[in-house]
């Protein structure tokens, strides 16, 4: 897995972030809107990039598109359904393309094609 | 770069709160988390963010009008300052299935899609829900920390530690003790949302305690120790001679308990002199009593003329 390996603690990430609160920040990660990785029983929280963009993501649907602290998790949870369904789509993608012969592959593009209409 | 007032729609004398209204609608529209896979929606986000921090940066958009700088060079310096790669860029990759939303292995999924469901996803460990419960909690024992005991709905009993100077709104989190994992998988978390109910006479700042402390007509003008209550017990004070209705007297250390990294906060005492039930003596005394020059406790009210 090509997973980024940097991690920055929560002091790092607040001076990082221009205009984030750590009281907005703790409520997040309180909220399991932002999952940090939990090291050791210090409380002390690692950010990998991807919780680093989503804290920056989550500071700009707040702050700049005012989407308040009721609506944020079913925004939140929306955009991860559909992530989720855009990463099955781009396996599926791999997949075929790894598995499928090219006859498969040219008559599924021309099924997807004519259902597109 | 385009002219910011083009991009953003918006006169040339436009005010700042014109302003931010204009960008929060278009970046709504083209935010690239709610447009994936969309390069235009996100070349226009990221022309609208540009032209929003020049415009919104009194300074830099007073040079911009002037022409000292273009909107090119501004760009480029908010570009690289601001904005790291997308979540967008995580969320779709490897990473992504960190905050996956559903619980269905992908094997699963494409085996039903193919229809060859072959199972070897369906005993995977799967981490428990967590569970959300509000706890009312009484003033002082979130101002000194407390351990009330907690019956669930299920009927497990939780001791739920309240650490010194939890504050209103704040979520305690019990690790593990949310919903039960599944296939071995570990148990979800149980978040309880505290909500700290008001004291008769105590009110919260921060770590310091503040109340109104009634003293005697005696007690204000001669002085003389009282003894006030704290959150953690009576303590004894010394009001000084001459004290009036207003003053404020500090007990140090004795507002909300050290925890942590915080230091106990103060207890601020404000006297209110009450009079009480006077009797002949007082009365008799306050008849002969004739200070020169008398005093006018409303000289600086003003009288609205």
């Amino acid at each position: 897995m090509s997973e980024e390996q940097m991690t920055i603690t929560i002091d790092a990430l607040i001076t990082q972030v221009s205009g984030l609160q750590r009281e907005d920040l703790e409520h997040w990660i309180a909220n399991q809107w932002v999952r940090p990785e939990d090291a050791g029983s210090g409380g002390d929280y690692v950010f990998h990039a991807i919780d680093v963009a989503r804290v920056r993501l989550i500071q700009e649907l707040h702050h700049d598109l005012q989407i308040n602290e009721d609506a944020l998790p079913v925004v939140l949870s929306l955009l991860d359904q559909l992530y989720d369904q855009r990463r099955r789509l781009r396996a599926l993608n791999d997949a075929i393309a790894a598995v499928a012969p090219e006859d498969v592959r040219r008559d599924l593009a021309r099924h997807l094609a004519e259902h597109e209409k | 770069m385009d002219d910011p007032y083009k991009t953003l729609g918006i006169a040339r004398d436009a005010g700042a709160e014109e302003i931010r209204k204009a960008y929060r609608k278009l970046a709504k529209q083209f935010h690239p988390d709610l447009n994936p896979g969309n390069a235009k929606a996100e070349e226009r986000f990221k022309a609208v963010a540009a032209a929003n921090a020049l415009l919104s940066d009194p300074v830099a958009r007073g040079k911009f009008d002037r022409g000292e700088i273009d909107a090119e060079g501004h760009e480029r310096h908010a570009q690289n300052s601001a904005r790291g790669p997308s979540y967008r860029e995580y969320a779709e990759a490897g990473p992504g299935h960190r905050y996956t939303w559903h619980e269905d292995d992908l094997s699963d999924l494409f085996g039903s899609v193919f229809g060859e469901g072959d199972g070897s996803g369906a005993k995977r460990p799967r981490r428990g829900h967590n569970e959300h419960y509000a706890l009312a909690v009484e003033f002082l024992d979130a101002v000194n920390g407390a351990m009330p005991r907690l019956t669930l709905p299920d009927g497990r009993v939780l001791d739920v530690k309240i650490p010194p100077g939890t504050g209103d709104g704040q979520t305690l989190r019990l690790r593990g003790q949310g919903g039960r994992g599944i296939n071995g998988g570990p148990n979800g978390d149980a978040l309880i949302d505290i909500h700290v109910k008001p004291h008769p006479f105590f009110t919260r700042d921060g770590q310091d305690i503040h109340l109104n402390l009634p003293v005697s007509v005696s007690e204000a003008v001669l002085g003389g120790p009282v003894e006030v209550p704290t959150p953690r017990g009576r303590v004894r004070m010394q009001i000084p001679k001459h004290s009036d209705t207003g003053t404020k007297l500090r007990l140090r250390g004795r507002g909300v308990a050290a925890q942590g990294k915080h230091a106990a906060g103060d207890l601020y005492a404000t006297l209110r002199v009450a009079v009480g039930q006077p009797d002949a003596a007082l009365e008799e005394f306050l008849r002969g009593w004739k200070p020169d020059p008398a005093p006018d406790p409303r000289r600086t009210m003003e009288t609205g003329t």
